[in-house]
């Protein structure tokens, strides 16, 4: 069995289990029609439901009941057609309704699965559900010492929880299945998965065990808010409870919290402190009946999804399985991918697009939506390698002036005097004046020196300043000596 | 279910509501007494039927996905305590 982990004594293996919030992209709130919009005033977009106002009643929108059941469809998951909403009652000062409406015993979505890539192959990790909720308001402790702020902007809006079994076995594991996750969140067009701006949040439940036996007691970290941090707070989590059972300690059931800077796990609050929440289905809201023609029209609707656009993108494109993989994991890039590729050489374009491109995004830290990047401006560049006006090694030279320029690839090439010379006439002249130039050479190569034929082509490639079509200038030159 | 006063400090806790402890004991009773009231819908058979999610006999009422609001900030924020550049200002909160 792979993935274990060696302890003094024993080897262990580590079961992962993940809670995920989503905030669905939608314009108004769960249940209010305030803004949902990110980085406004404090307090700007809050109704009197949202500021738990007396009387105050909750209209559910429907829009985030399509976004949820359309998240479930493509988590290949079980539509409950009925489900009901509860408050989940606990007090703390940015939930000012004193109970945040959510989902308990009748969720919107039942079981599902998403599948994931191991090294040992395709895994198959299980959804146990996914129901809707409020989202509370946010707190600001750092502002001031003895004051927490306020800001209720955020209190209400659509959160999907999506909770998966404990089926994950290494923080590897972890960090695959939340990426498949955000992967079919954007595509499916319910969630854009942004972790910085805490559009998707994850809570992690680790426990550890020796294989075979029964799972231990587990501790759940709380709001790692990236990839590379859950997976650093995975194994942080897994080391110290090994250490603690293999000293014989017990593992105390309770939430910790992962502090990036230290690479360290602490606890938050332990079982006997955790809240007692009294979940009861909320009065303001009848259950939520789902018609079947709703459910029959989103399951007609549903987006292609990446496992079936990485299979079409390998057997249309002929594409790598790795190359198809990569462009399939962001719904922006495979898109840009299909336009690009119309008319173009695939693997040309893959390789400008998950080379070159990628390496600029990266170089200059923006996602592909943002550096404004068009397909156009890639295609006329890719073009004109096509067209052999500009060799490849010339191309990447001015990529970064290029994208992040205004002028047009021709306008940019002509001015640097870049163009390859690839216009046959030219070339001739130009060879011919080589081998005029260098007779002897010339006799010498026709009495069999072969080794020559370089020394030709260094010379032409000299006095066209390196402008001159390599492919041609061989083929011309061939030609020229065989005479 | 009986309630015992360990029960009603919880209740209290919980609803962050101060009961006098001496006062403990009549709340304890007066919550047995309703919890035995309703304890008599035990005895009803409810083998066949199907549990009942709601009282409400409609259907949930839909809103379309559109934001309807003026921005209220300085109405939301009148009825705070204490208030400071649009946020709402309260002791310190620390987990």
């Amino acid at each position: 069995m792979k993935n274990l982990i060696k302890g003094k004594s024993n080897l262990w293996e580590v079961v992962l289990g993940l809670e995920v919030h989503a905030q669905i992209s939608s314009k108004s709130k769960l249940f209010s029609s305030a803004s949902t919009e990110y980085g406004s005033e404090p307090n700007s977009q809050v109704t009197l439901v949202d500021a738990g106002m007396p009387g105050a009643l909750p209209v559910i929108n429907e829009y985030c009941i399509r976004q949820a059941v359309i998240t479930g469809l493509g988590l290949n998951a079980k539509i409950n057609k009925k489900s009901v909403f509860d408050r989940k009652n606990y007090f703390y000062p940015d939930l000012p309704q004193g109970y945040q409406i959510s989902q308990f015993q009748h969720p919107i979505v039942g079981e599902g699965f998403l599948t994931i890539k191991t090294e040992e192959g395709e895994k198959k990790i299980g959804i146990t559900r996914l129901h809707l909720e409020q989202d509370a308001g946010k707190s600001i402790h750092d502002q001031d010492f003895e004051n927490t702020f306020i800001d209720l902007n955020r209190s209400g809006c659509a959160l999907m929880e999506i909770v998966s079994e404990p089926d994950m076995r290494s923080g590897l594991e972890a960090a695959e299945y939340l990426k498949k996750l955000r992967t079919i969140l954007q595509y499916v067009g319910s969630c854009d998965g942004n972790m910085e701006k805490g559009n998707l949040r994850a809570d992690v439940n680790v426990s550890v065990r020796i294989p075979g036996e029964k799972l231990g007691t587990r501790c759940e970290i709380k709001n790692v808010n990236s990839i590379k941090f859950i997976q650093q707070a995975i194994t942080f989590e897994a080391e110290r409870q090994i250490k603690l059972l293999e000293s014989g300690e017990q593992i105390v059931q309770e939430t910790r919290l992962f502090d990036p800077n230290k690479l360290e796990t602490r606890t938050m609050r332990n079982k006997e402190e955790s809240h007692d929440y009294r979940y009861f289905p909320d009065p303001d809201l009848p259950p939520l009946i789902l018609e079947d023609s709703l459910i029959d029209d989103l399951k007609k609707n549903l987006p292609e999804l990446p496992d079936k656009k990485k299979e079409r993108f390998i057997n249309l494109y002929k594409l790598k399985e790795y190359d198809a993989e990569v462009l399939v994991s962001e719904k922006d890039v495979s898109i840009f991918f299909e336009e690009l590729v119309k008319g173009r050489e695939p693997k040309l374009v893959v390789s400008w697009l998950t080379g070159e491109l990628f390496a600029f995004l990266n170089k200059k830290n923006v996602s592909l939506a943002e550096s404004k990047v068009t397909v156009k401006k890639i295609a006329d560049l890719i073009d004109l390698i096509s067209d052999g006006t500009l060799s490849n090694r010339q191309a990447k030279e001015v990529f970064e002036v290029y994208l992040e320029g205004s002028k047009t690839a021709k306008e940019l090439i002509s001015e640097k005097g870049m163009a390859q010379i690839s216009d046959e006439k030219e070339l001739s002249n130009l060879i011919v004046s080589v081998l005029d130039e260098n007779e002897d050479m010339v006799k010498d190569y026709k009495s069999g020196k072969d080794r020559l034929f370089g020394f030709f082509v260094g010379q032409v490639m000299k006095l066209s300043r390196g402008k001159a079509n390599p492919q041609m200038v061989n083929k011309i030159l061939i030609e020229k000596l065989k005479r | 279910m009986s309630i015992d006063n360990s029960i009603v400090k919880k209740i209290s806790k919980l609803s962050k509501l101060k009961i006098k402890s001496d006062s403990e004991d009549k709340m304890a009773e007066e919550l047995n007494n309703i919890l035995n009231w309703v304890e008599s819908l035990q005895e009803v058979n409810t083998e066949k039927v199907e549990p009942l999610l709601s009282v409400l006999n409609e259907k949930m009422p839909l809103r379309d996905d559109k934001v309807v609001m003026d921005d209220n900030q300085v109405d939301i924020l009148n009825n705070a305590p204490e208030k400071k550049s649009g946020f709402f200002v309260v002791p310190k909160v620390v987990e």
